[in-house]
């Protein structure tokens, strides 16, 4: 058995509710973090842990907490993070509907820390039930004092906050997030300036995951230095990855950083292997922003080592043989699933979600989308293959926020490892289908 | 003194409901609480928002009706036209797809003879395919209201459209 810190105590009955978090020693962190350390020394531990953001780049997250600008007399803001819209990404859900006064106290704890007096979970509109859940534990821990005016006598105040999107992936972009909460169209900004210097309403912010600040509460609790001996090297602690695609038992897993690759996908205590007796073909380890990775990539690097479940195994070999851990969203394709399909379907899923604000965004997402699907259709040329990948090479980088990127990067990763399966769609279609090289088998739904 | 001023008005439960979601956020930054309140207005004026009804709430923010209209058109959970009693929001995103999602889209189209973004002709159901909404291991699934149906097969979906059915006639 993995250790277990976030869903520790997921499965105890009616944990969601306040009395039996409470009473299984929840807010501890509170009284000890408000009681004995100073909010310097809260950022000190986080520090100390070495625990990176979970919701996909990895920052560091006690380094981003010390950016924050403290001019006098300007509020600062944490804005929590739950937009949670990565395909293959429902990880930030089960906690928060599971056991949402551990987020709370992982807020209360980071707005100490940052010197926020109010804060905001912005979360996806469709999470309107998680919502209703977060406002009834937040009213309950208000009522016990948690929150508010002078809690514990400390003299300090904070007051939390739900507020919903409505449907836009981009709104999972930190800029973006605050122009959503700010009541307006999710249009990433450009930096600098960076949040933690202006931010929500021009106000110094900073934004975490769910997941991230759900883990400060262990950290207060047992300490920056223990929680560092958790985990594997810099990839510290625990991490929650949401498992699904074509897997025996789809699920959110909570996993030491350090496991393996093999004993996640194949073990029955996590995904229990692939689905029906097939074979696996392809995986997507972080979400669908992160490079896939062919059958023979997925438990060994390509120096024949074993890849783990941390942020450096999974990017060693950078993107040529790598990919990234991401924000753990662990997709998995057996041998009869299209790899040109999939890329085209998520091609089709950016170029739904550019905010259209760049033209290689906005552009090139939608001439991939097109190029794609004409080749998945049976209609491509060759040269739509370097077409792809030179209209990828021409987004990256050279755009406000990295949706571009995350655009890019499955398309070219595929073609990398499945270029053949690519040329076949071109040259063979009628054989493709036949032969089954990953064209699906049933008819094709026309879009 | 006869007023052309429009009927539309929400209930009073919604009235306290905005005003508290209101005072979440500073004085001066009402507008924060916008799509938290065309959220509400869309569930009690038939699933969609119209432009009176998005003048009205205008009007409520003390904001420009354009500062609506570009909102209310960025965010796909608003719907700017009428749509069904029932709107059935299929989540149509790769990993959905792993597990069958494209059979069920072509079910749902077969039974109640219409194509994404249609509403049956007695204007009962509405069908959406819409992007991943978090539930990706729990695939097939959709989105009905505030509702997710996860693990989607065909025998399901049946009962499902005929439970709709009989509730919304
Ligand atoms: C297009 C895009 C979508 C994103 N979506 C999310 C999201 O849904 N949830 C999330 O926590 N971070 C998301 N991020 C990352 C955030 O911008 C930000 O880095 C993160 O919330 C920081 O929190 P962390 O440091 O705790 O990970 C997204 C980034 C981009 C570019
Ligand atoms: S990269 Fe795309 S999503 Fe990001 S700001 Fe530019 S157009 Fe918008
Ligand atoms: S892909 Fe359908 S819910 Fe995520």
């Amino acid at each position: 058995m993995g250790r277990k810190i976030l869903l520790e105590k997921t499965d105890i009955e009616n944990i969601h509710t306040y009395n039996v978090y409470r009473k299984e020693g929840g807010y501890s962190a509170v009284e000890k973090a408000l009681k004995k350390m100073t909010p310097d020394e809260v950022v000190e531990e986080v520090k100390k842990s070495g625990l990176r953001g979970r919701g996909g780049a990895g920052f560091p997250a006690g380094m981003k907490w010390s950016f924050i600008a403290k001019p006098e007399g300007v509020p600062r803001y944490l804005l929590c993070n739950a937009d949670e819209s990565e395909p293959g990404t429902f990880k930030d859900r089960f906690l928060m509907e599971k056991i949402p006064h551990l987020l709370i106290e992982g807020m209360i704890l980071s707005s100490y820390a940052l010197g926020c007096n109010t804060s905001y979970i912005y979360i996806r509109g469709e999470y309107m039930w998680i919502l209703r859940i977060l406002e009834k534990a937040l009213a309950e821990a208000r009522q016990h004092g948690w929150l508010g005016k002078n809690i514990l006598n400390s003299g300090y105040n904070l007051e939390i906050y739900v507020s919903p999107g409505a449907g836009a992936y981009i709104c999972g972009e930190e800029t973006a997030l605050i122009e959503s909460l700010e009541g307006k169209r999710g249009n990433p900004r450009m930096k600098p300036p960076f949040p933690a210097v202006k931010g929500l309403w021009q106000s110094p912010t900073v934004v975490n995951n769910v997941e991230t600040l759900s883990s400060v509460v262990s950290i207060v609790n047992i300490g920056g230095d223990e929680y560092a001996k958790i985990g594997l090297g810099k990839s510290t602690g625990t991490k929650l990855i949401s498992a699904c695609g074509n897997i025996r038992k789809p699920g959110v897993y909570e996993i030491e950083l350090g496991l393996s690759v093999e004993e996640f996908l194949y073990s029955d205590e996590y995904c229990g292997g692939i689905n029906d007796g097939k074979r696996l073909k392809a995986c997507i380890p972080g979400g669908s922003s992160v490079p896939v990775l062919p059958h023979y990539l997925v438990t060994k690097t390509a120096k024949g080592e074993q890849r783990l479940m941390t942020y450096e195994s999974l990017s060693d070999g950078g993107f040529a043989t790598g990919s990234m851990l991401g924000s753990g969203g662990f997709i998995v394709f057996d041998e009869d699933q299209c790899i040109v399909r999939n890329t085209w379907n998520f091609s089709r899923f950016y170029h739904h979600e550019s905010c259209g604000q760049c033209s290689p965004c906005r552009e090139g997402t939608g001439w991939m989308d097109k190029v794609l699907h004409r080749i998945e259709y049976g209609k491509g040329n060759m040269r739509d293959i370097d077409l792809l990948v030179s209209i990828s090479k021409n987004i990256e980088g050279n755009t406000i926020c990295p949706l571009g990127d995350a655009a890019a990067w499955p398309v070219a990763s595929a073609i990398r490892h499945f270029r053949e399966e690519f040329e076949w769609h071109i040259s063979e279609p009628v054989k493709c289908l036949e032969k089954n090289y990953g064209l699906v088998k049933e008819p094709i739904l026309e879009v | 003194m006869e007023t052309t001023e429009s009927k539309i008005q929400f209930k009073p439960e919604s009235l306290a409901e905005i005003d508290r979601i209101i005072k979440q956020f500073p004085e001066g930054k009402q507008k924060s609480a916008l799509i938290r309140i065309l959220h509400i207005a869309q569930h009690e004026f038939g699933n969609w928002l119209s432009v009176e009804l998005m003048d009205y709430i205008a009007d409520l923010l003390k904001i420009k009706p354009i500062e609506v209209y570009e909102v209310a058109s960025f965010y796909s959970m608003y719907n700017l036209n009428p749509v069904g009693k029932v709107v059935m929001e299929v989540c149509h995103t790769g990993p959905c797809c792993l597990v069958g999602v494209e059979k069920l889209i072509k079910h749902i189209e077969n039974t109640l003879n219409i194509k994404p973004g249609e509403t049956t002709a007695d204007g009962m159901f509405t069908l959406k395919t819409v992007e991943c909404l978090g539930a990706c291991g729990y695939g097939p699934m959709m989105q009905i209201g505030e509702t997710y149906h996860e693990k989607l097969n065909i025998e399901k979906l049946d009962n499902l459209l005929s439970v709709l059915r009989q509730q919304n006639s």
